[in-house]
This record gives C-alpha cells, structure tokens and sequence, in this order.
C-alpha cells in the first residue's frame, strides 16, 4: 500500500510565503500608521482653527510670559522672600488638602476593593454594586465635584478635599482590587478554621499580604493629588492655586509674587515625589522580611 | 549563620511581636492626631454656618426639573412667559400654557391648590389660601398691604425696593422694574425643540410620523433634516456647541497623549542606559524629564494660555508637555529593561543602528509603551476637562460657565452626565485597543 506523501515544501516556497507574510503586516502596519498620522494632523488642524491664537505666532511669544515673570522677579528679588513666607500658610493647605484626602480616599478605596473582590467580600452579592461604584468614582473629574461643592458650602479646602477623596476612593479602589485578586486565600482558610470572624480573617489574613502594596499605590496617589489639589485651588478651592490665580489676574506688578509661588510650587512637587519614590523604594526593597 | 537556641528564637519572636503591636496602635493615633489638627485648620465645625442648605435644595431640585416664569415689566406693562426666564425662550401668543390667562387689563397666573398672582398694571397680587391677597404696589417704593395684621409672615422678604413671596406652589417676585412669577414643572423642557421650531410642542410619536412621511413643516428641507437642525441649533440646549465642546476635550486628550509619546519616545532612548553609554547626555536628559514632571500641568497651562490664546490646542500642548516628562522616565526604564540579545541578532545581520532600534528594540518595548499610553489617555481626558476650564475650551468651560450662573443646574447635571459619559467611553476604548493591539485577540 503506498500512502502519498505531501511534497516536501521545498526551500524557495517558505520564504516566498515567508516574504509574502512579512509584506502584508508592513503593509497593514504602514498603513495604520498613515491612518494615524492623517487623523493626528487632521485632529491639530481643527484644534488649531477653534484656538484664539495660532501655532506659529504662539510659538515666538511662548517665552514673552516667562521672561516678563522672570525679569519682574529679578527687579524685585528683595520681596521674594516676603512674598513666599506670605503664602507659606496657603502652600501647607494645599499640602493638607492633597495628605487628607489621600487618606480619606484611600481609606474609602481599601473598603470598596475589599467589597469589590470575589472571595474576600462580606456581602457578595454586593460585589457588582461596589464595582460600579467605583467607576463611576472614578470617572468624575475633580473638578465637577469641588466646582458644585463650592457653591453649597462656599469657597475652602473641605470642598477640594471631598471631590479629590472621591476620585481617589474610585481609583484606589480598582487598583487595591487587582491587589486583592492575588492575595494567597491559604491564610484565610486556615484562619476559617479555627473560627475566626470575617474582620479577624481580613485583617489578620488579608491585610500582612497587601498592605505594602497598598502604600505604594497610596503614595504615588499623593503625588497625583498634590497637583490636583493646586489646580483646584486655581478654580476657588484656596490654596497656593488660589494665592496663584489672584496675582496671575493683577497681572504686572505683581508676577515677582507670581513667580514665588511658581517656586514653592515646582519645589513643593520636586519634594513630595523624591520622598514619596524614597519610601516607595524602601517598601519594595523592604526592611528586615 | 549561626543556630539561634531555642530561647533567644521565642524571645526575639516576642519582641517582633510587640513591636509589630506598637506599630498597629501607633499609625493609626497618628492618622487620628494628623485628622484632628485638620479638623480644626479646616474649620469644619464653622462650615455648618457657612454652607448654605438653600443652595444644596435649589441645586437639587433644578437638577431634575424647570421654571416657567411669568414675568411683567413694571414700566411699560408688557407680560412675556418664557422658560427659566431665558431671553432665547419665551412663548409666543399661541404658545402660552394655559394656567397663565393674559387679557388687556390683567394677567392672572394659577399656581395650583388656589394660589394665583394677578398682575394688573401697578397692582400685583399674590392671593394665597388660608391667609389672604398679599398686595404689592409698585410706586416710587413698594407698598405691601397684608391681609392680617401682625409680623410679616417669614414666607415674605420684604424692603422698599424688593419683595418676595416663597411658597411651595411658586415664588412671586417684586421690584420697581419688573414683576416675576415662576412655578416649576418637572423634567427639562425645550431639550430637543426650542420654541422657534415648528415641531416645538410636539410629542416623540408626532415627530416620527411627521419625519416618516408627513407634510414638510419647512418648504426648504425635507422632515428628517429640519429635525436634525433644530436640534443642532437649539438655542436652549445648544447642542451643536456641546458636541463640538465634546469633541474639543476628546481632541486634547488625544494630541496631547499621543504627541507627547511621539516627542518623548526618541529621548528615551537618550535617557536608557543601554542605549546612551555617555553619561552626561543621560542626566542631562533625565533632568528635563524630571523638570518637566515636577512643572506641574497647571503652571504649563497658565504660560501656554498667555502665549496661546484660549482654545483646545492650548489645551493640547499643555497635555503634551507635561505627558513627556512622564512618558520619557517610564519609556527609558522599559528599553533598559530590553533584552540585548535580539538586538545583538539583528546587528548580526549586518544592520545599521536605526535597524537595530526598529527590529531589535521596538518590537519588545511597544506592547509595554502602547499599554502605558492608552492609560494616560483615559486620566487625560480627565485633565482635559479641568485644564479646559483654565485655557478655556471644550466641556470644562461650558460646565465652569454653567456653574458661574448659578442659575442653570438642569445643564449643569447634563454637562456632568456627558463629562461622566466621556470618560467612561474613553476608559472602554482604550481598553479594547490595549486587548486588540496588544493581547491580538
């Protein structure tokens, strides 16, 4: 009986197929990329056309702004220390304003990532309410909340603090879950078995495991708030961004306090990060295990 | 390492354990401590004076429903009914509703339960049941008569230039120029046909029809495009603006994402240690990147608004700059996490160094890269919306101006849902591009 063999694919066919292959996905990917490149200019150009001022003068004016603040600064060196001990009191609120509501967020976060996970929640059939919850969090911007907060309660730090609390709450909440999908449910059991309540297991079970990851999330959060929180300042939620945006619209004559608070700002930030990645790394790197 | 006995073993155990005990206690004293001190920087006992109740009710209840003002100029005699007072939206005769009756001597208004405002000429009226007519005449001050004697009862506020009367049925207001009565009615109205469209009035079922094969209501275009316009140009709603407001964030966070990866990615080759063995071109490099994080997105918005004027592409260039600092640090730590034995292959083949990046590098870096710019492009269209309200473009500044006016909170909620909406769109695209273009699925 003579079975038929297929043709031995010869050399020369493979890499025709080979070439022929390679070609398609070039050409496919080329052409992704000129979809891309035509939708960005496209997308400039409309962008450009609904601006007030065009590209190409803009860009010659760019350092006008900053070489007025800078020369301004420079003329009035001597106030400069004045001016920043002025607003040193509005630069602790906003560093207040972003450390409170990091907590306050975060606490929020770990009770919605805990509701929010399959096997550690204590209502699970709330699980998908906790998971919308947080997504919907999420999805407001910052400046929504503080913006209706501020006409009920009037300008402040509390409105600012409770709109950055509830975006973070959201954002924490989602990543401290994907924290909590891998915690080792081992410890749990064993807790389970000698009769330990839902809170024993979770807090003796489930939060050794996760908790130098939630510090880690927590703290890159700071960073983020810290510039949210000046933002928000700068649309009336007091605050350095307030003390920013009122010399900014006396306009010249007051930019050498404009660029003082520049300074603290940029400073601020600078600080916040390299303590923040400082302790970020001695989590990860931790101590004595 | 030496053998721990068994009882140095137990002891320091204990002391792990009650250093681990101290630490339980103490974080959490020290959070109440810090939570304290702001309790009291913060001045949250005062805010309970500060805040003001009426706001939060009349915020919520403008949210979900409208206000139909009857209003009366107080010099010429002239009524016009109009919605939440708006110059844009006032009935024309046929169009009153008919709990306002207009006739040439008076204008009475019924706001339900036997309240009415009657307007004749100088003479306004507000009869309420159970206490009597409340009569203001408008003079050189106003003169308010009430039916009893006594206090002024405090669902009045009154001086000599202003007078208000506040019941749950409506709100009569009285001032030497013009006098105002509105009554809310649920839901938003005018929200797909202002009152100059022809299909104003009309229910779902009667514009479906008529779109479907009615009479043209405009001889120049035909049904189903005159409905088009007039719900683009609704002069309440604007809904033409708010789609282009829309668009104009979507549009910024996508420049600004994108072209910041674009800008960022050639430097963080300049910045990865295996890429650049000169080490002063790296700091250099790095140190912008850090001075272009640290320069918050705020500070880049104020100085790019000067030079560019308010609009979407301030708002875009403003994204951009910000976003290459931190895309440059997180690009450079992927390429020096790069495995060098692909590039070494491809170099085997004879190629030159732009070869090398392109078929030795990128293919193992894109997926990483790609992930972390779809991500930025979600929080973006975030910060869109908030540095839109500074540079003053898209959805951000029609939510600040709405809010500015503290009058229009039903379009305050809209722009809100739209925002929400956004975001969650944005946050569901760029999940599916991540799946297609990275997992290929």
């Amino acid at each position: 009986m003579a079975t038929v063999l297929p043709a031995e694919p010869r050399i020369s066919d493979i890499r025709d197929d080979y070439l022929a292959l390679t070609r398609r996905k070039r050409m496919y990917g080329g052409l992704l990329l000129l979809a891309f490149i035509v939708t960005f200019v496209a997308g400039f150009q409309i962008a450009e056309e609904r601006n007030a001022g065009g590209f190409a003068e803009g860009i010659s004016r760019i350092f006008d702004f900053p070489h007025d603040l800078i020369s301004e600064a420079w003329r009035n060196a001597a106030n400069m220390p004045g001016h920043a001990t002025a607003a040193f009191p509005a630069l602790i609120e906003t560093v207040n304003i972003a450390m409170v509501s990091t907590i306050l967020g975060c606490l929020l976060g770990t009770a919605l990532a805990l509701a929010g996970t399959r096997g550690l929640a204590y209502w699970p059939r709330l699980i998908p309410v906790a998971r919308r919850t947080s997504d919907v969090f999420r999805a407001v911007p910052e400046i929504v909340i503080a913006l209706v907060l501020i006409f009920i309660m009037g300008g402040g730090p509390v409105p600012a603090v409770i709109a950055i609390a509830i975006h973070t709450a959201g954002a924490q909440g989602k990543l401290f879950s994907e924290v909590n999908e891998n915690v080792d449910l081992k410890p749990l059991d064993g807790l389970a078995s000698v009769g330990a309540t839902w809170w024993q297991r979770t807090w003796l079970g489930v939060f050794p495991q996760v908790l130098p990851n939630y510090l880690s999330y927590s703290l890159l959060r700071l960073e983020v708030n810290i510039r949210a929180s000046a933002i928000l300042g700068f649309v009336g939620a007091g605050g350095i961004g307030y003390e920013l945006r009122n010399a900014m619209t006396f306009g010249q004559g007051k930019f050498d306090q404009a660029a003082a608070i520049f300074l603290m700002l940029f400073a601020t930030i600078v600080i916040v990060d390299q303590i923040s990645s400082w302790m970020r790394n001695s989590l990860t790197q931790g101590r004595a295990a | 390492m030496a053998m721990l006995d068994h009882a140095d073993l137990r002891e320091a155990t204990i002391k792990g354990f009650a250093r681990k005990r101290a630490i339980a206690l103490a974080v959490p004293a020290v959070l109440l401590v810090y939570l304290g001190y702001i309790f009291v920087a913060f001045d949250v006992p005062g805010l309970a004076q500060r805040a003001n109740m009426d706001n939060a009710v009349i915020l919520l209840s403008d949210a979900v429903s409208h206000k139909i003002h009857v209003t009366q100029d107080n010099r010429s005699f002239e009524t016009n009914v109009s919605v939440e007072g708006s110059r844009r939206a006032i009935y024309s005769d046929v169009q009153i509703p008919d709990w306002v009756a207009i006739s040439d001597e008076r204008v009475v208004v019924d706001l339900t339960n036997g309240h009415t405002v009657t307007y004749e000429g100088p003479v306004i009226t507000y009869d309420l049941p159970g206490y009597g007519p409340i009569r203001v005449t408008v003079g050189e001050a106003l003169a308010l008569e009430l039916p009893q004697a006594g206090p002024v009862p405090d669902f009045i506020n009154a001086s000599d230039s202003r007078v208000a009367v506040a019941t749950p049925e409506g709100r009569l207001t009285v001032t030497r120029s013009r006098a105002d009565t509105f009554r809310y009615f649920f839901g938003w109205e005018l929200f797909f046909f202002d009152l100059n469209s022809q299909y104003s009035g009309m229910g779902t079922g009667a514009v479906m029809a008529s779109v479907l094969g009615g009479e043209r209501l405009y001889p120049d275009l035909p049904n189903w495009q005159s409905v088009v316009r007039d719900v683009w140009y609704n002069s309440v709603w604007r809904h033409g603006d708010v789609v282009w407001a829309i668009g104009e964030t979507a549009l910024m966070a996508f420049l600004g994402t994108f072209g910041a990866a674009a800008i960022a990615l050639p430097l963080a080759f300049l910045a990865a240690q295996n890429f650049t063995p000169a080490q002063s071109i790296r700091f250099a490099v790095r140190r912008v990147f850090d001075f272009v994080r640290g320069v918050d997105a705020l500070i880049f918005t104020i100085i790019l608004s000067r030079a560019f004027g308010p609009g979407p592409m301030t708002g875009a260039l403003a994204i951009l700059i910000t976003d290459t600092g931190g895309f440059g640090k997180l690009f450079s730590e992927a390429l020096e996490n790069t495995d060098q034995k692909q590039v070494e292959g491809v170099q085997s083949t004879g190629a030159n160094a732009l070869q090398r990046y392109r078929f030795g590098v990128i293919p193992q870096v894109m997926p990483v890269l790609l992930s972390q710019v779809l991500y930025f492009l979600e929080s973006n269209t975030r910060s869109a919306t908030i540095i839109g309200a500074i540079v003053g473009g898209g959805i951000g500044l029609m939510l600040t101006q709405a809010i500015q006016t503290t009058q229009d909170w039903e379009k305050v909620t809209y722009y809100m849902i739209l925002i929400v909406l956004l975001v969650i769109a944005m946050d569901a695209l760029s999940g599916w591009l991540r799946r297609k273009l990275i997992k290929g699925e």
